[in-house]
């Protein structure tokens, strides 16, 4: 039986009491006899204090207490989030990452003084090029949409040098694709053409064809894509791409279903982009942050410049003559940086602690428990005739999109009601009408990190759902009913007369002192 | 067959579960499940294992701490109290229940609230902070974060470019280089320019003639860094830049350090259309550069709001008409419009936005300004004790919070090395990062955690070496 917290915890506004959280006794007090009261400029002087919350440290304690009381994350059940790939995130990598040994290191901290930190992220740059089959990484980007958009730049660069960007201005990338991919190529400046999928779950070969053209640029292509399919021709796709000169980007989110079995670099991709804190185990906090090294090969864009001349974002490389690790900063063929400094490093820890735990031996066993976690639900999940299983019979690797068009049809129960039938036990939902190629889908990556238990017990809840949408197909509507709120109103959150974004709206709202948004 | 590798993060690779897991799929060897891969890509096992990867093998928790404690103690970490070191990022104190609260697994371990009734807690923090930055700017829309600030100035001029469909931004001369670069790899595929304006050699204030002479009838946005992290100096000319930019019709955009709000006017007072931060002072590490926290925010405009990248948390109700939060504007996303969003940025900072809540509201108005006001004094009397000594400090003449200038009138970098030897990491070598400055520039910094003792140490040994 599960049973969310149900607090009815005010907003820290309201628990305000001008206490004092935390006290900084007298701090001032031997500079301000020196140099007496703070004078500044009254043209930059703030007049008026913020209305910020005021309380004590135990009132704080509590109210996020609560709050972590009503929410839910790897530790306290499975999220199978299709493409999210929430396993679970092991704690002593979280007890180095947040050292204070780290905590304390400035980002221009001179490189003499930090070598075991540079030797560590030397270190996992090539880990990280093993695991991928490709020459050098970066780092650098901040997470996977932002390595995306570092690969993008790179490709962008790699046909400005060769002087042809401006025929080279489309990146193909197929409709199953994650949101990110097109998002990514448009803010690299380029138009994105998407790719029908063929009924058997790979590109439709003749479409991607009859868009491949001298103004490709690249190929974005997630493999296995966001069905949980291997995409078979990636080797035709690859010769294709490059002989029009376009540049092939592995979008990483995905790579956990294929660890140890194949690698981006031996299918011929030019550059790729990892997610640490899917593939790599770094926690996700709620949305981040997350950490997106980018990889590539090196292939040869002019004479005397190859695509490592083009990576934006630092490396770092070893110096035999002075004997110490180094960082080298973006040279003039770089796009240039992508966030401040060198990159998440709290992450990258993170990552060296997992890798180190694993070795290649523990990541190919995490690839193949994730593929066999995902079968052996698809074959649970064989017998519920409310859920297909679009796009063929072919086994599927880090995860599967269900469908529940077949429930919906017959009772109108949606996904989004099965998806609070899940949260009602205790479980997270899936990733839900996502991809947009499938119809009610519920797109579910149960990771290596979960148990045959709760896999079983997660079919036989679907299993549940279903026969209670036969019986009573009002009631799946009034779900959930056991987490901290009822289901939310999406219609009053969004529409422009009731939107409340910050604490400041809400007061201006009900003192009728805010405009309608439009 | 495979050697047993039962690992206790992976609960089914125990041999037997596994292996019936395997009979129910109905293949016989886990290598039947990857029979679609074409056979000349797959890696054999042999290869795989002989691969660079770690050390080769698993290593046990007791032998992972032993490498990793090795990796921590080769770094030279000068304590909080021992580093005079900003220009973009800076050693705070973090208070214990602080850390307590960004670790609790609930938080630590959830992904994004993609199923609003069981993520109520994590949304409410999220609105919070969102709350406590809009008050702190003086704005009415915040979102729940970016990466940094400097990716925060890239959106933001990408966001200007999409309201003005013009192409020209102009910035300030002594912007934050790592900044401006990120800028400069945001912009340059929308063929938009960034256009320096004059900083006052003497005050370290913007040249209101200059930007005058620049700003034209195609730009799109004016920013404005405050205070300018490579300098300290707090641009009393602000709300000046900010009128002239709306003269043009073009968009300000307000840079700042948050805890500096607590003593200087916010970028809402200052008519900010756009403003953007750094949120790393409010509780996180430096950790060598990250991850941080971009604060995003605007007006109470549509255009700005509906133009507006990354994820809002708003406050609704529930269907029993309960107070409850919910994701919204969420047709502004990459997963909902794809290729028409207003960004691709999906996994952003949530957890230092919620780190950064729990700071606030811990430290509340009164702590928050113990702390500016800390900031504020150690700067300004490190400053004052050292023109003292007959050095150019601050070298800019003009307001300034947390770092400053000084001209050592000799190569910085060899009195910073100096000091790494007495265990102090003096601040940075601008010439090194800016073609603005001289050799004899040194970037100095001062917070909270330093004593008068240590500023004095400090003090003391910068007369000896000149």
């Amino acid at each position: 039986m599960f049973r969310q917290a149900k607090w009815d915890e005010p907003s820290i506004y309201e628990l305000s009491n001008g206490r004092e959280g935390i006290r900084f006794s007298h701090i001032n007090d031997a500079f301000r006899n020196i140099m007496g009261e703070i004078s500044i400029d009254a043209s930059v002087k703030r007049e008026k204090d913020p209305q910020l919350p005021e309380v004590s440290e135990v009132e704080v304690i509590r109210h996020y207490t609560k709050l972590s009381e009503m929410s839910y994350g790897v530790d306290n059940g499975p999220v199978p989030l299709g493409s999210c790939t929430m396993k679970y995130n092991p704690r002593i990598a979280l007890r180095y990452s947040s050292d204070n040994r780290l905590a304390f290191i400035h980002p221009l901290q001179p490189e003499e003084t930090i070598q075991g930190l540079l030797k560590a992220l030397y270190d996992l740059q090539f880990w990280l090029a093993e695991i991928t089959g490709m020459d050098y990484c970066t780092l650098h980007p901040a997470a996977g949409a932002q390595g995306e958009l570092t690969g993008i730049l790179t490709i962008r660069k790699y046909h400005e040098i060769k002087e042809q960007i401006s025929t080279k201005d489309e990146i193909l990338i197929p409709d199953s694709a994650h949101g990110t991919n097109p998002a990514s190529a448009i803010m690299g400046g380029f138009k994105a053409i998407e790719i029908p999928t063929a009924d058997d779950g790979n590109i439709d070969f003749d479409a991607f064809l009859a868009s491949l053209s001298e103004r490709t640029a690249g190929f974005m292509i997630t493999n296995p894509n966001t069905l949980g399919l291997f995409e078979e021709r990636i080797l035709d796709i690859e010769r294709n791409v490059h002989e029009k000169d376009g540049l092939l980007y592995y979008d990483g989110a995905n790579l956990n279903g294929i660890l140890g079995k194949v690698r981006p670099g031996d299918m011929g991709f030019d550059i790729a982009h990892l997610n640490l804190h899917k593939t790599f185990s770094s926690p996700h906090g709620g949305g981040g942050p997350g950490s997106g090294p980018i990889c590539i090969k090196n292939r040869k864009v002019v004479n005397g410049i190859t695509l490592k001349d083009l990576i934006p974002g630092p490396m770092i490389y070893y110096d035999e003559k002075e004997g110490l690790y180094k960082i080298k900063w973006p040279g003039r063929y770089s796009p240039g940086l992508l966030k401040a400094f060198f990159g998440n490093v709290q992450q990258l820890l993170w990552t060296y602690v997992y890798i180190l735990s694993l070795g290649p031996q523990g990541l190919k066993e995490t690839g193949e428990v994730s593929v066999i976690n995902t079968n052996y639900f698809v074959k649970l999940m064989e017998k519920y005739r409310g859920y297909s299983i679009p796009y063929g019979k072919r086994f599927r690797k880090h995860e599967v999109v269900l469908s529940s068009e077949p429930l919906h049809k017959e009772t109108g129960v949606t996904a989004e009601d099965i998806s609070k039938g899940l949260l009602d036990v205790g479980f997270h939902a899936p990733t839900i009408y996502f991809p947009l190629i499938v119809k009610e889908a519920l797109m579910t990556e149960f990771t290596e990190g979960e148990t045959k238990e709760n896999i079983e017990r997660y079919a036989k809840r679907l299993g549940e759902i279903e026969d209670i949408a036969r019986k009573d197909p009002e009631e799946p509507k009034r779900w959930p009913k056991n987490t901290s709120v009822g289901r939310v109103n999406m219609v009053k959150a969004n529409h422009p007369k009731t939107l409340i974004p910050t604490w400041r709206i809400k007061i201006l709202r009900e003192r009728g002192l805010i405009k309608t948004l439009r | 067959m495979a050697i047993d590798m039962e690992h206790a993060w992976i609960p089914n690779s125990k041999e037997e579960i596994k292996r019936e897991m395997l009979d129910f799929i109905g293949v016989k060897d886990v290598l039947d499940l990857y029979n679609d891969v074409p056979k000349d890509i797959l890696i054999s096992e042999d290869k795989w294992n002989s691969l660079n990867i770690g050390m080769k093998r698993p290593l046990d928790e007791i032998e992972v701490s032993e490498v990793v404690e090795d990796v921590l103690n080769k770094n030279i970490v000068f304590g909080p109290r021992k580093q005079f070191i900003g220009g973009g990022a800076w050693p705070h104190y973090i208070p214990a229940s602080v850390r307590y609260l960004a670790e609790r697994g609930e938080f630590l371990t959830a992904y994004t609230p993609y199923q609003a009734e069981i993520n109520q807690g994590l949304m409410q923090t999220l609105f919070e902070y969102q709350s406590m930055m809009a008050d702190l700017l003086d704005m009415d829309v915040v979102n729940s974060s970016m990466y940094d600030m400097a990716s925060s100035l890239g959106e933001a001029i990408l966001m200007a470019a999409r309201i003005k469909k013009k192409n020209k931004v102009i910035v300030p001369e002594v912007i934050n280089p790592f900044h401006l670069s990120v800028a400069r790899s945001y912009s340059a595929p929308h063929g938009i320019q960034l256009k320096k304006y004059k900083i006052d050699k003497e005050t370290g204030y913007l040249d209101i003639e200059d930007v005058k002479n620049k700003i034209d009838d195609d730009t799109i946005a004016v920013y404005l860094e405050y205070p300018y992290q490579f300098t300290g100096v707090v641009d009393i000319n602000a709300k000046a830049l900010g009128e002239i930019a709306h003269e043009k019709q073009a968009l300000f955009i307000v840079g700042v350090n948050p805890i500096s709000l607590m003593l200087y006017k916010p970028p809402g007072e200052l008519d900010a259309d756009i403003a953007i931060g750094e949120g790393q002072p409010l509780g996180l590490g430096l950790n060598f550069g990250g991850p941080y926290l971009g604060i995003f925010a605007t007006k109470w405009k549509n255009e700005l709001v509906r133009q507006m990248p990354g994820r809002i948390i708003g406050l609704t109700e529930d269907s029993s008409s309960s107070n409850a939060y919910a994701m919204v504007l969420q047709t502004r996303e990459q997963h909902i419009r794809r290729s028409k969003a207003t960004s691709n940025i999906t996994t952003n900072s949530s957890l230092n936005a919620m780190i950064a809540a729990f700071y606030i509201a811990l430290l509340g108005r009164k702590g928050l300004r113990d702390v500016a006001e800390a900031i504020w004094y150690r700067s300004h009397y490190a400053s004052h004790e050292l023109k003292k000594i007959g050095l150019d400090s601050p070298l800019f003449t003009g307001e300034f919070f947390g770092d400053f200038i000084v001209d050592f009138k000799k190569d910085f970098k060899e009195i910073r090395k100096n000091m790494l030897k007495e265990g102090i990491l003096l601040g940075i070598p601008l010439a090194n990062y800016v073609e603005w400055a001289t050799e004899s520039w040194g970037l100095l910094s001062f917070t909270e955690v330093h004593h008068k003792e240590d500023i004095d140490f400090v003090l003391n040994k910068i007369r000896e070496f000149m």
